[in-house]
């Protein structure tokens, strides 16, 4: 069965440019595609429209976005409410920015979990402490008691991780995690995120522009440009038999890059 | 925190200091004379003998720094002076008025922020939509209309067409009725205005769209986050503004006959009344930095990074 469709999909801002153009695939149970693409290509505001929070001005002018196998668009808020957090859940790009800088990581992480469980705030707790311990956090009591400006990076990123992975989501969008990550950070990252495909089944829809983190990850492979959707396949399609022009662009720059730190 | 605030309070002093003596400096610059003032007030006019021996009397033909410098150390030991105009010292005077100013500048407040917040909040949740734009088109008049002529309206219709009101005010809640009105609805308009842009602003964080991705429910956002980070800029405006009504409106007072202390410094200028000017200006000094000092507690108190990074210091 398929967790996320997207069928015809067209996303406007502001009624000028259309910044995603009929784009059609399916994420089956289970599986992890990754969007691949230069920036400006339309796959950020295609994950942020698989979630019905696209930036201001944006709208989805054609096709629908189906969850399981109901219409986004269909939901009552309360519906979309419960399937947010529970159903699907999002990492950003410095996911930092997306908690309150005036509250504590544990106020947070524990209102989301009171949000959809019925918990107490203690309980609450405990499985928060326990899920940053699994994402290999240094001190969870110091983590849970900080406020979201008094850890890195990195350490917010693994933070908003634990608190996506904690509903076990049938579905976890994520959208550049590990772009703004140093690169051993970035390998963990990549790492939990397959171990939670592992233990709960979670598909999982990443966006990146790195092909590295693309074929390390992903089952399947979506190419974007100037929004539309030019490649979609398995991985070995994409990478070994590319088709489109674009795709096989894309994949020239990746070794000819690595080539050139390996000779320095 | 208290050596803080025990910093702030030294600080106090300086600026009472710096306020007085220029005050008193401005005050001596003004063209017409406190004796001569003194008797035009009483409805007399006096001979060139008596005026001079009243200045000799008032101390006003000594330098100017003299001048200062007695009224300095005479509120040192606690004497503020008394008044030319009421004849009775500075601090009864000070004392009868303030309560009054006390009690219109209480009421004001706790309505301007009963009415403000709702109305803001209520914009800001349904903006672009029919209670939004009734509140700003209302609200717009609030901000535009001078007090001075609000008043004046607020009377015509209430107490003079309609009768409901005294045109004079009197100590009672009747009473209050229309100088609050009028303080108020500029307030309230200019804060409903306020708390809807810092809310409107607040809700165009990325935080609000992590809060939502999580399934938090919107009303949750609002009250539990988005509001209580869109107060503090609030919180300064509130401030200056508990400043603003405790130095007593002026020309509200005026109006509506309050016998408040604004109402008390307009005469006191009037009649270059220096012993009460200058009573008048330790007032506003101390209140103004008692303000600003508290607003700066409450701003640690509700913003972690402030709190967090000076206690790093």
């Amino acid at each position: 069965m398929n967790v996320l469709e997207l069928e015809d999909v067209s996303i406007t801002y502001q009624n000028t440019k259309e910044a995603v153009k009929h784009v059609s695939f399916a994420v089956p149970e289970g599986r992890i595609v990754a969007i691949v693409g230069e920036s400006g290509s339309g796959k950020s505001t295609l994950i942020r429209a698989a979630i019905g929070l696209l930036p201001t001005g944006g709208v989805i002018s054609s096709g629908r976005i189906l969850f399981g196998e109901k219409d986004l668009a269909a939901m009552t808020a309360e519906e979309l409410r419960h399937v947010r957090g529970e159903g699907m859940a999002m990492i950003f790009q410095s996911a930092g920015d997306y908690l309150n800088p005036r509250r504590k990581v544990c106020d947070q992480y524990v209102e989301t979990l009171r949000c959809h469980q019925k918990i107490s705030k203690k309980e609450g707790y405990e499985a928060a402490k326990k899920m940053l311990a699994t994402l290999k956090l240094p001190d969870t009591k110091h983590v849970m008691n900080a406020y979201p400006f008094q850890l890195s990076g990195g350490m917010k990123q693994r933070v908003a991780i634990a608190m996506a992975m904690s509903m076990q989501p049938k579905l976890l969008l994520a959208d550049e995690p590990t772009s703004a990550l140093d690169v051993t950070v970035q390998a963990q990252v990549v790492k939990q995120m397959m171990d939670l495909r592992e233990k709960t089944g979670t598909a999982i829809v990443i966006v990146t522009h790195n092909m590295g983190v693309a074929s390390r990850m992903a089952d399947d492979i979506a190419v974007m440009k100037d929004g539309e959707l030019k490649e979609f396949g398995t991985r070995e399609q994409v990478i070994y038999h590319p088709v489109d022009d674009y795709t096989k662009k894309l994949l020239r720059v990746v070794p000819r890059l690595q080539g050139e730190t390996d000779g320095e | 925190m208290v050596r803080y605030i025990l910093k702030r309070l030294l600080q106090l002093v300086v600026v009472l200091l710096g306020v007085t003596f220029l005050t008193f400096m401005i005050t001596q610059a003004t063209p017409s004379d406190a004796a001569e003032m003194k008797y035009v007030s009483m409805g007399m006019m006096p001979s060139t003998e008596l005026l001079e021996k009243t200045r000799e009397e008032m101390g006003l033909n000594d330098p100017v720094l003299i001048q200062y410098g007695r009224w300095l150390g005479n509120v040192l030991h606690g004497d503020l002076g008394e008044s030319s105009k009421f004849g009775e010292s500075v601090w009864t005077q000070m004392t009868r008025k303030l309560p009054m100013t006390l009690k219109l500048a209480g009421v004001s407040l706790i309505v301007v922020i009963v009415f403000s917040f709702p109305l803001g909040i209520l914009s800001a949740v349904k903006k672009n939509k029919v209670a939004d734009y009734m509140i700003r088109f209302l609200s717009f008049f609030g901000v535009s209309m001078p007090n001075f002529w609000l008043a004046l309206l607020l009377m015509y219709i209430f107490a003079v067409r309609l009768g409901w009101f005294k045109v004079v005010s009197t100590n009672s809640v009747q009473g209050m009725i229309l100088p609050v009105a009028t303080l108020t609805i500029p307030m309230i308009s200019s804060y409903a205005r306020q708390i809807r842009a810092a809310l409107l602003e607040e809700l165009n964080a990325n935080y609000v769209i992590g809060a939502r991705a999580r399934g938090i429910p919107e009303r949750r956002i609002i009250w539990g986050h988005v509001l209580p980070n869109a107060i503090l800029p609030i919180v300064t405006l509130l401030g200056l503004s508990v400043g603003h009504l405790l130095g007593g409106a002026s020309i509200i007072e005026t109006i509506f006959s309050w016998q408040g202390i604004g109402n008390m410094v307009v005469e006191a200028i009037r009649v270059r009344d220096y012993p009460l000017i200058q009573g008048y200006v330790i007032w506003m000094a101390i209140i103004y930095v008692m303000v600003n000092l508290i607003v700066d507690i409450a701003y640690r108190l509700l913003d972690p990074q402030i709190r967090l990074r000076k206690r790093v210091d």
